[in-house]
């Protein structure tokens, strides 16, 4: 049996080879993939906001990047996985209303993309791919088998990043 | 007082469902004079519920909807996201463009439109009786549309309200015309100042 892990909104999980890990429905929120090229071992976050430290309600370290990032490096080294051996792709992070107003809640999406990718800089974490930004949906799949990124849209296909 | 959403009692709660009530019958009724027809409404579901749960409500974070935005400014701020399923939606518009009520067109230009109107009249007409109720000001913004999977239309507001909790104030609404059932669903996002304001507005909390 395939061994599928559903990751939901501000969530997390991480897991030995053999898995798919799969988040629904990404918006504006971002979805990391990370993957340990060595040992197989897969981790994805489906983070809402940017910045933890800007929250005031900061309870559920996945809802950020910047603690869902490396909460999530701790669960795959739990499991073998070694930084070093880390690779990353991200999805989402789309402005899915068109508003005219430049709000900063509104480009959350972008937001969430610079943000990612800072903190996986700042971690030395290579991003191989990413399919960011846009004003779609996704739903996207990590296999631990090859660490491909499959996502699949409304309208807009389905690529393997 | 410092209200939070994790901590409002259930008086709050049920201040706020008698709140959603009466907007949605409201604005049920603005409805059905657009559409130049008689229907009948459910009683509203309104429920506090966890964000994560609330794609599964709508059938899944994958499934198509029709998601429509408003931003609320004055006194509170905040925004309305009024969610329709693609059965649902396409029932609304062929009520508003007299077609039959089965047909199902891709939606083209005014067909959108018209969905953008009848969540501008439906969201205008909710923030009014709001308004009057409180004597609060309130303005909506130009409503935004969007079709895409269900997750990612209730992600915006999600974020928004993420900021500060995980809960939302969900409505859900029924109406028949005739034998046909319409359901949509309102989801309240004010910002977390902004209930404070809003119960105090009615003397609930001083």
């Amino acid at each position: 049996m395939e061994n599928i892990i559903r990751v939901g909104m501000a969530d997390l999980a991480a897991s030995s080879h053999p898995a798919k890990l799969t988040t629904l429905g990404l918006g504006s929120c971002i979805g990391i993939a990370l993957y340990d090229v060595k040992t197989k071992v897969v981790g994805l976050a489906h983070a809402m906001l940017p910045d933890s430290t800007q929250a005031r309600n900061r309870e559920n370290i996945a809802k950020f990047v910047d603690t869902s990032i490396s909460a999530l490096i701790s669960e795959m080294e739990k499991l073998g996985g070694t930084k070093e051996n880390i690779i990353a792709k991200l999805a989402g992070g789309a402005q899915m209303f068109a508003f005219r107003q430049s709000l900063d809640l509104m480009r959350i999406g972008h937001r969430n993309v610079v943000a990612a990718k800072e903190i996986l800089n700042k971690l030395k974490i290579p991003i191989v791919s990413e399919d960011t930004g846009g004003n779609h949906g996704r739903t996207i799949v990590l296999d631990s088998e090859t660490g491909i990124l499959r996502i699949k849209t409304i309208g807009y296909g389905v690529k393997e990043i | 007082m410092k209200i939070n959403f994790e901590n409002l009692d259930s008086t709050h709660i049920d201040v706020l469902r008698e709140i959603g009530n009466i907007g949605t019958g409201n604005a049920i009724t603005a409805l059905a004079k657009m559409l130049n027809r008689k229907v009948d409404m459910d009683v509203p579901k309104v429920k506090v519920m966890k964000f994560k749960d609330v794609s599964e409500i709508l059938g899944g974070a994958e499934i198509p909807v029709v998601g429509l935005l408003l931003n609320v400014e004055g006194d509170i701020s905040g925004s309305i996201m009024f969610i329709l399923k693609m059965d649902a939606a396409h029932i609304l518009v062929n009520m508003l463009m007299k077609r039959r009520l089965e047909e199902c067109r891709e939606f083209g230009e005014m067909e959108l439109s018209a969905l953008q109107e009848i969540g501008n009249i439906l969201a205008s007409s909710y923030l009014s009786s709001l308004s009057s109720l409180t004597g609060l000001s309130i303005m909506p913004s130009v409503p935004e549309l969007a079709i895409d999977m269900a997750g990612a239309i209730l992600s915006v507001p999600a974020i928004q309200f993420g900021e500060v909790g995980d809960s939302v104030l969900y409505i859900e609404t029924g109406f028949f015309e005739g034998s046909t059932r319409v359901v949509g669903d309102f989801f309240l996002v004010p910002d977390i100042d902004s209930y404070g304001v809003l119960l105090k507005s009615l003397g609930v909390i001083s």
